[in-house]
């Protein structure tokens, strides 16, 4: 089994780690390749205007089960078939999963263990210390959230500076870790056309980036602001129209990017 | 031995003897590459479809189109029928016009009787009189031995669907035999088999002459039933348009002879194929022209009909005939069973709509070449027309030439015939355990008397101890139902087309089934892992549960949860397999609901899980509605975790999804369909029916029905139109898990 070999490997301690997660998903399609198995981890440091999940922000939530290391990947390694046959593997999302950090470098290191596929989505919005750069390195993927590439903006939109994510970007070039860049369009926002253009220009000096993904904002998390009492400034905006939708990803298109 | 029909085949044992797998493995040709060769529809099948489309269209408004009333139906009753001769490349029609529904009461005319005045017709008073004072039927034979205790237990439900009063069904000829051999050869064979059975004469041996005397006459009633469509089948087809008449033909035999429940075709698609590629190999056919014969022939499946009362297509959600026609598979030597004809088969889907029936059943093996994945793929995406069940995990079981009958089960063909025995509502089976064999809904004593749990919350050991004595008691009771029901069938409605084309000597199963394991998984984690409180009604009755906290339900891919669905079945089939069956047939077992899960909802009472009364079942073995929160994926890994070495008739799962949920493009949504088939088969997953489809399209397909004329969804086991469905049935397939994250 799995924990016999892992205990003799004198990882027992760490397998104690325990992990708060908000959800799980079993037939993730869009949080990586393949069919993935997402994890959703509790609590985020950003409170962007538009977030479709704020119910996953407070670190304390009661709704959030803890779950150990040990116990997620005895889980996860149930489904190695979907995971073999599609191409996927598993992803780490949230929330911001780097609010875990134990909890993501022990899940990733025991599932590549396994040879299964990782995948990190964060917004990059934390140092590179030695647990991140640690975590990096049991990372197969990493799904980096730019919300725009304009510093004022940015802020404004996720009550923190950009410089962490643009670091972040840079150490994941350097170390020539693939990356999907994720977008979310957000009409009056986000698509304001000289700084998707920057963004592109900007994502084109990376050499490290497999795809560009352009999300359409959708109003389905709505109604989870309501319930948590939070004041929600999107009411009034429109979800982006498909066409509108292919018009943004054929501007990124136009910089070579292999946009989804 | 030679014939000139057989010229350029491979030859082979097949030549001597009735060997139709061995002519195949001799003569086929695997085909490796994509969908890119196939031909749209041709004119004739434009027009001819239209013509068809509109009688079906005046059939949806009427009802019926129309019924006959007094010659009851057998192979050569009805004159030939047609929808324009000049067009039809395939020909025939079970009455002398199309879909004109024939009379068939050797069953049970009551049902007969009643289904033509529910639409405004009256039996003809000598037929009725023939049937009630003269010739016995089925239906009358089985109430003649029926126990009061059986008639009380069918009439509660917990034993339920018993095909008591009509054809059983279930039985697949092997039709393609009259396409190779013509009926002269098998004729002939069975005279033989007859002339050699002469060593004792015992009630076996008795019985077995008669029946291979009436297999003999019905061959002959065939070959008159084809000439007078002016065709010889006396001896073998000559071409692939002959090869495809004549093996309808014998499917068309067959239902003038039988309304059965389910009357598949079998296997024919590769079959076919091998008279195809020799027509176009010689150039006496083009692609299009293949492509023109299999629309014609299956236009005509579309066709079949029979009469049925209003209660019974509301209990099956339409006019379910279930004309399965498995294709693909690999054979026990490796090799892909995958023809060219594969493909054309599914392609009816585009050149003639998405439809229900025939009911295309992919044998999926995680070999099958890519190209014929994908392509069942894109055509489950597009129509949501197609189930999939696991060849790699039936083959070693079934061998590699058999077919699917009804909705999920394997059947050898030509050498098995299956006993359908419906199925017992084990949720019911529960809830007796809990009420000392008192239905919860009528308070009648069903079971012999045992004493009540009476304690406020429900204990897991007592429930499960009493539970396992009230299966003890319906195991026995439902195989001796069986019993009777198929020694009278064999009496009164014997299937002789059916069985001639079937080798003498046949392995015979006894199918069974359960409905519900997943209420009855969730009540026994209830009590398990939560608390359940008894709401008793003012006669001491279980009428209601109070679940205080919270408890993993199936579809989760708890292991915990799997084991005690497994034991489940494994179990109940354990208790089945202790008692003795009718012609010694094999027992197995089905969990699989057909779209019944609605209507065995009405009539079972609260569960333990929180279900409320009336509520409807999870399809097949579905976990229940909701419960699986885990996403699609674990649902499917729970319910691949049961054991299919006994469940053997087959385990349905029913997956739904939306288009964005599977993928973001065309492209990935594709891969990760068959990903997800590869997955699940490889992680012996029995059977999945396959619906991609959005919410509001059946929201507006509710509201706009006339918009949705062909809209077809999968349900267990089958598919239906699903404007047909009742309003009730409409909203449990919206409610129904639809797995939707994005």
């Amino acid at each position: 089994m799995l924990y016999t070999a892992l205990y003799t490997k004198g990882f027992r301690v760490l397998m104690m780690v325990i992990g708060k997660v908000h959800s799980i998903e079993t037939c993730g399609t869009v949080d990586g390749p393949g069919i993935r198995y997402a994890v959703f981890l509790q609590g985020c440091p950003l409170r962007c205007i538009y977030c479709h999940n704020p119910d996953t922000w407070p670190t304390d939530s009661k709704t959030a089960t803890e779950i150990s290391v040990e116990e997620i990947v005895r889980d996860i390694v149930k489904y190695k078939s979907y995971f073999k046959f599609s191409g996927g593997g598993m992803t780490l999302t949230g929330g911001e999963p780097l609010m875990q950090k134990a909890f993501c470098k022990e899940v990733f290191k025991a599932c590549q263990t396994q040879g299964i596929h990782t995948a990190l989505d964060t917004s990059g919005c934390y140092k590179i210390d030695e647990h991140v750069a640690e975590i990096l390195s049991y990372t197969d993927l990493v799904l980096l959230d730019i919300k725009t590439i304009n510093p004022a903006r940015f802020l404004d939109l996720a009550g923190i500076k950009i410089d962490n994510t643009l670091a972040f970007a840079q150490y994941l070039n350097d170390n020539n870790i693939p990356v999907w860049i994720r977008f979310v369009q957000v009409p009056g926002h986000t698509n304001i056309t000289k700084e998707m253009h920057d963004l592109a220009q900007y994502v084109c000096n990376l050499k490290n980036v497999d795809k560009f993904s352009v999300l359409p904002f959708h109003q389905l998390g709505a109604y989870k602001w309501a319930d948590m009492g939070l004041d929600y400034k999107l009411q009034d905006t429109k979800e982006p129209t498909k066409e509108e939708t292919e018009n943004l990803r054929n501007l990124f298109r136009s910089y070579g990017l292999d946009v989804i | 031995m030679e014939r000139p029909q057989w010229q350029n085949f491979n030859p082979g044992p097949w030549q001597t003897e009735v060997n139709v797998r061995d002519f195949i493995i001799k003569n086929y040709t695997p085909y490796l590459g994509d969908e890119s060769f196939l031909a749209a529809p041709s004119s004739a099948t434009v027009k001819l479809w239209e013509k068809a489309k509109k009688l079906i269209d005046q059939e949806y408004k009427k009802g019926i189109l129309d019924a006959e009333t007094s010659t009851p139906s057998s192979i050569q009753a009805y004159g030939p029928g047609y929808i324009d001769k000049d067009l039809e490349t395939i020909v025939g029609f079970q009455t002398d016009a199309p879909l004109k529904r024939a009379i068939l009461p050797f069953g049970g005319y009551r049902v007969v009787a009643n289904a033509l005045a529910a639409y405004g017709y009256t039996l003809d008073p000598g037929t009725a009189r023939v049937f009630s004072e003269f010739r016995k039927t089925h239906n009358q034979g089985v109430f003649d031995v029926y126990t009061d205790e059986m008639i009380k237990a069918r009439k509660s439900g917990i034993i339920t669907g018993l095909p008591d009063a009509y054809g059983r069904g279930r039985i697949i000829g092997d039709y393609r035999r009259v396409a190779l051999y013509g009926t002269d050869f098998l004729l002939k064979e069975k005279l033989r088999e007859k002339t050699h059975l002469v060593k004792e004469i015992s009630e076996e041996t008795i019985r077995l002459r008669e029946e291979l005397s009436e297999q003999m006459t019905a061959l002959k009633e065939l070959t008159g039933m084809a000439k007078a469509y002016g065709f010889d089948i006396s001896v073998p087809a000559a071409n692939a348009q002959e090869a495809i008449q004549w093996t309808y033909f014998a499917f068309l035999g067959a239902i003038k002879q039988q309304d059965g429940a389910a009357m598949s075709l079998g296997r024919v698609t590769t079959f076919l194929d091998i008279y195809i590629e020799r027509d176009l190999l010689s150039g006496i056919i083009t692609e299009e022209k293949a492509q023109e014969f299999i629309d014609h022939f299956v236009m005509k499946l579309r066709m079949v009909r029979f009469l049925r009362t209003p209660e019974y297509n509301s209990l099956f959600s339409g006019d379910p005939t279930w004309v399965t026609e498995a294709i693909g598979g690999q054979s026990t030597g490796g090799q892909t069973f995958v023809t060219k004809n594969s493909f054309r088969i599914l392609h009816t889907l585009y050149n003639l709509g998405s439809a229900p029936e025939p009911n295309l059943t992919v044998l999926w093996s995680v070999n099958l070449p890519r190209g014929f994945k994908d392509y069942c793929a894109k055509a489950s995406i597009d129509t949501s027309s197609i189930q999939y069940e696991n060849d790699d995990l039936m083959r070693p079981v079934w061998g590699d030439d058999y077919g699917i009958a009804c909705c999920v089960s394997a059947t050898s063909i030509g050498k098995q015939m299956q006993y359908f025995g419906a199925r017992v509502n084990l949720v019911k089976a529960l809830l007796y355990a809990i009420n000392g064999g008192v239905d919860e809904m009528t308070g009648e004593q069903i079971t012999p008397a045992f004493a009540p749990i009476t304690s406020e919350y429900l204990d897991y050991d007592e429930v499960l101890e009493r539970y396992n004595q009230i299966t003890d008691w319906l195991a026995d009771l439902y195989i001796k139902t069986l019993n009777i029901i198929h020694y009278m069938h064999d009496k009164y409605n014997y299937e002789s087309l059916q069985m001639a084309l079937h080798d003498r000597d046949i392995l015979r199963t006894q199918a069974t089934g359960i409905a519900g394991l997943s209420i009855v998984v969730d009540s026994l984690s209830a009590i398990k892992y939560a608390k359940v409180k008894v709401i008793r009604n003012e006669k001491g009755i279980a009428v209601d549960y109070n679940v205080e906290g919270e408890y993993p339900a199936f579809g989760n891919n708890d292991p915990e949860i799997n084991e005690i669905a497994s034991n489940i079945v494994k179990d109940f089939m354990n208790k089945l397999k202790q008692h003795k069956t009718y012609r010694n047939a094999k027992i197995t077992l089905s969990v699989l609901t057909i779209t019944s899960n609605v209507v065995y909802g009405k009539k079972t009472g609260a569960t333990p899980c929180g279900r409320k009364a009336g509520e409807p079942f999870a399809p097949g073995a579905n976990p229940m509605n909701g419960r699986d929160t885990k996403g699609a994926i674990a649902s499917l890994a729970s319910v691949s975790s049961l054991p299919y070495t006994h469940a053997q008739d087959g385990i349905s799962l029913t997956f739904s999804i939306i288009p964005s949920a599977l993928g973001k493009t065309a492209d990935r949504r594709l891969n990760h369909l068959v990903a997800i088939l590869d997955a699940y088969f490889s992680d012996m997953g029995h059977h999945m029916n396959v619906n991609v489809f959005d919410k509001e399209t059946l929201l507006d397909a509710m509201e706009n029905p006339h918009l949705y004329p062909q809209l077809t969804i999968r349900v267990s086991g089958y598919a239906v139109n699903f404007v047909k469905l009742t309003r009730e049935q409409q909203l449990d397939v919206i409610h129904r898990t639809i797995h939707e994250r994005v």
